[in-house]
């Protein structure tokens, strides 16, 4: 028990700090996509250019509009940060090393994904702003549909590992030997809709209808300030980060390394010493660093999605291949299995 | 006890005759609603047989979906201040009402109260995106009245200059029409090669922005040889960019979807609205001043002007892009074909004379005073009307003479204006995402549209 709440302190400070290096980053990032320095003032590199941009939202005025539902606008953000931490606790790390080890980890994920729909939407609705509302009701209407495609993307990894459990499942993909293993290439069309997907269930672009700049203002943030902007922010930089894990664990083999197999048979003192602990950790922080690096360079190059298109891209595209790939899969698992492999 | 505080705005205690805004936005909201209703009635009068033609009640909408939204003035996406009020169903947008004016500066009156050359500036400030284009509109409406001839130098000048501005203009249409469809970084992209033609214009005209460089009767200074090397070298690099943005965004399939059957305006419509420029040549119709009624040298160099039948944003987007490429050739040519000679007309009636006259002759300052002072004086009762193709399609100046060295008056036919005549049009049936993309593809400039 105590371990486990050192764990949960642990991992949301972890969380905090690497949003801030998110934000950092995507900075960076996007400067150079542009051909522009980006902030490189603020401590050696800029690197402490996200703590100013918190110190400022911090000492910013906390307006909130005069119609307003004042519990519900201030209790939007609180849900949007408290469910994507909440998440982060589902993550493996290395082997062994979770917050909570629950067997049915997958129905948990996609339970708190589903919730957070309700922040964006709750604070899109409190404000009593048009912009407001309609960035909330986008953002409902996307959630939702994109979460059937998601789901069944998911379900067609449950079936391949045959377990709820994400250690579980980051195990089995250690059975094809090097990089075969990876559901990524077992399950290629079920890997590319997770990820299409991701990028819409964190309202990334090009996918980022709700607070569309351009035509929304800012979406179901246009009448926060202050920190209560700072949470929606955190939150976002938080999801899409917790999102790439989930991506890597479901997908690219979680915290395994390349080749651990062959590793320990070389060196068989690796078997469950923290050095491979530490080796599976880097490993997992390297691809996770690698689909944040794609966030990125995916918002700040692509145009994005209009909502007629967004509807049809979910439910004519997405939702019929992933069903068909469930199927598919389906049949592999009960061929091979046949088989025995 | 706190005292409650009424705001007391300046007019709120003056009686009903002063309060415009109140009045006007109820105006405003009034035209929505009331918008279509003849057209509404029309058809119950045709379904009705021949029936009296009552006003249709207005539908019930007990679960109200229908919104009215304001977009605008203050909004990321509206490239100044334009105000569109649109009543939506869900996100399509049913009725649309703009309300342009809020960057009234009354221009053609300020006109009225200074020479010729001093309205100069004032042209750089109508279309920001663009300054030389007005200015040599201005120049040539100027010497069109005044019958001044401009030397064959100051001719290649003004050309070279004006193309470039419509290259600088047409960047930031597709900078910000890449922004406004969510490709943010697009927008800086274009803004390196505007930022080329800043420098060149600081070469040419000692000023990025706001140029003022053509002169009644020929241009400020001639280029220095930096300067044309500066033009060559742009001109060399440019179509390699125009080809890496081609690249981006041809064959994209959320540029193209985003663009694609979006604001469409048919050949006929785009005549009946009044549209010019480029949204008018997206639209099928072949009309370009710089063809049709040929100013400057345009009659001795050779381009096409680029048409597209389909009237959307797509064929904009395309139509602009070719511009850009034309507009390359046309600079190559007057590079080429540029003649050495005087760059302003000698005559110290119509041009101011130059700065070493000025300095070391005591004539030459005497023309200088006399120029400041008076400048030029057209004949009386002599009025004229010059367009020219800027950047946003016809530019033109009507100008009246009262026999003084300030103009009677002048009025301005400017193309943002025009073209904004559409958008109520285009606007309806589209959705609100549809909004920015419209506004971005008409390209207008708010500062010419409301003058």
């Amino acid at each position: 028990m105590v371990w486990t709440a050192l764990g949960a302190f642990l991992v949301i400070n972890a969380m905090l700090l690497s949003a801030s290096l998110l934000v950092f980053a995507e900075r960076r990032v996007s400067a150079f996509i542009q051909n522009r320095p980006g902030p490189n003032r603020v401590g050696p590199l800029g690197l402490l250019q996200p703590f100013a941009d918190v110190l400022k939202f911090v000492l910013k005025e906390d307006v909130q509009p005069a119609q307003s539902n004042k519990f519900i606008h201030s209790m939007a953000p609180v849900v949007m940060v408290v469910i994507a931490m909440t998440t982060a606790a589902l993550i493996p790390f290395a082997e062994g090393v979770v917050v909570a080890d629950l067997n049915v980890g997958v129905i948990m994920l996609l339970a708190l994904t589903s919730i957070s729909v309700y922040g964006v939407t709750l604070a899109g609705w409190s404000s009593n702003s048009k912009f407001s509302l309609l960035g909330g009701l986008r953002s409902a209407a996307q959630m939702v549909s994109y979460e059937l495609s998601m789901g069944l993307a998911v379900i067609s990894v449950v079936l391949i590992a045959g377990s709820l459990n994400f250690m579980e499942i980051v195990e089995h993909q250690n059975s094809g030997g090097a990089l075969l293993g990876w559901n990524a290439v077992r399950n290629p069309i079920g890997c590319l809709i997770f990820i299409v997907t991701a990028f819409a269930e964190t309202n990334r672009a090009p996918f980022d209808l709700p607070e569309a700049e351009e035509e929304l203002v800012a979406g179901y943030h246009t009448e926060y300030s202050g920190m209560k902007f700072g949470m929606f922010f955190l939150a976002e930089y938080v999801n899409w980060f917790i999102a790439s894990f989930f991506i890597v664990t479901l997908f690219f083999g979680g915290y395994l390394v390349p080749f651990e197999p062959q590793l320990i048979a070389l060196f068989p003192a690796l078997e469950g010493s923290t050095l491979l602990a530490l080796l599976q950790f880097g490993s997992l922080m390297l691809k996770v660093g690698f689909f944040a690096f794609l966030f990125i360079w995916v918002r700040w190059t692509f145009p994005r999605f209009k909502y007629n298109q967004l509807m049809k891209v979910g439910w004519k595209y997405l939702l019929p291949i992933s069903l068909a790939n469930a199927i598919l899969i389906a049949l592999g698992v009960v061929l091979f299995g046949a088989v025995g492999l | 006890m706190p005292q409650t505080h009424t705001p007391n705005f300046p007019g709120n205690d003056l009686g009903d005759q002063f309060r415009f805004w109140p009045k006007h936005n109820e105006k405003i909201y009034e035209r929505l609603e009331n918008k279509h209703a003849w057209l509404e009635e029309k058809r119950a009068a045709a379904q009705g047989d021949g029936e009296p033609a009552t006003a249709q009640p207005p539908a019930e909408d007990p679960l109200e979906n229908e919104m009215i939204l304001n977009i605008g003035p203050q909004h990321p996406a509206t490239h100044g201040v334009l105000r569109c009020v649109v009543k939506m169903d869900g996100e399509t947008i049913e009725k649309s009402v703009l309300d342009i004016g809020y960057l009234h500066r009354g221009i053609e009156k300020l006109a009225e109260h200074k020479t010729y050359q001093e309205f100069m500036p004032y042209t750089d400030r109508m279309d920001y995106l663009s300054p030389y284009s007005n200015n040599v509109a201005w120049c040539l409406a100027v010497e069109k009245l005044a019958d001044i001839e401009v030397p064959e130098r100051a001719q290649w000048i003004r050309m070279i200059m004006s193309e470039l501005a419509r290259i600088s203009s047409h960047c930031l249409w597709l900078g910000v029409g890449m922004m406004d469809a969510g490709a943010v970084s697009g927008f800086v992209w274009t803004f390196q090669e505007r930022e080329e033609i800043y420098s060149i214009m600081d070469e040419v005209a000692g000023a990025r922005f706001t140029v003022s460089h053509s002169r009644i009767g020929g241009v400020a200074n001639d280029f220095s040889a930096r300067a044309i090397e500066m033009i060559r070298d742009f001109v060399d690099t440019f179509p390699d960019r125009i080809a890496g943005w081609e690249g981006l965004l041809n064959k994209n399939r959320i540029w193209v979807e985003r663009n694609k059957g979006v604001g469409r305006v048919t050949r006929e419509e785009a005549l009946e609205l009044g549209l010019t420029g480029p949204n008018l040549r997206g639209s099928g119709v072949a009309y370009d001043v710089r063809r049709f009624e040929p100013y400057l040298k345009y009659d001795e160099v050779d381009f096409t002007i680029p048409v597209r039948e389909a009237g959307d944003c797509l064929a904009r987007y395309f139509l602009r892009l070719d511009e850009m490429k034309q507009s390359v050739r046309i600079i190559e040519q007057c590079l080429d074909r540029m003649t050495e000679g005087p760059i302003r007309s000698d005559d110290a009636k119509e041009a101011y004379p130059s700065k070493e006259e000025v300095y070391y002759s005591m004539e030459g300052m005497i023309h200088d005073f006399m120029y400041t002072d008076v400048g030029t004086v057209p004949p009386k009762g002599a009025h004229s009307y010059h367009a020219i193709e800027s950047p946003k399609g016809e530019l033109g100046f009507y100008l009246t003479s009262d026999g003084t060295g300030r103009p009677w008056r002048v009025r301005i036919n400017a193309p943002s204006f025009t073209n904004l005549q559409a958008m109520e049009h285009m606007l309806e049936g589209e959705m609100v995402a549809d909004t920015v993309v419209i506004i971005g593809s008409l390209d207008p400039v708010m500062g010419e549209a409301d003058k």
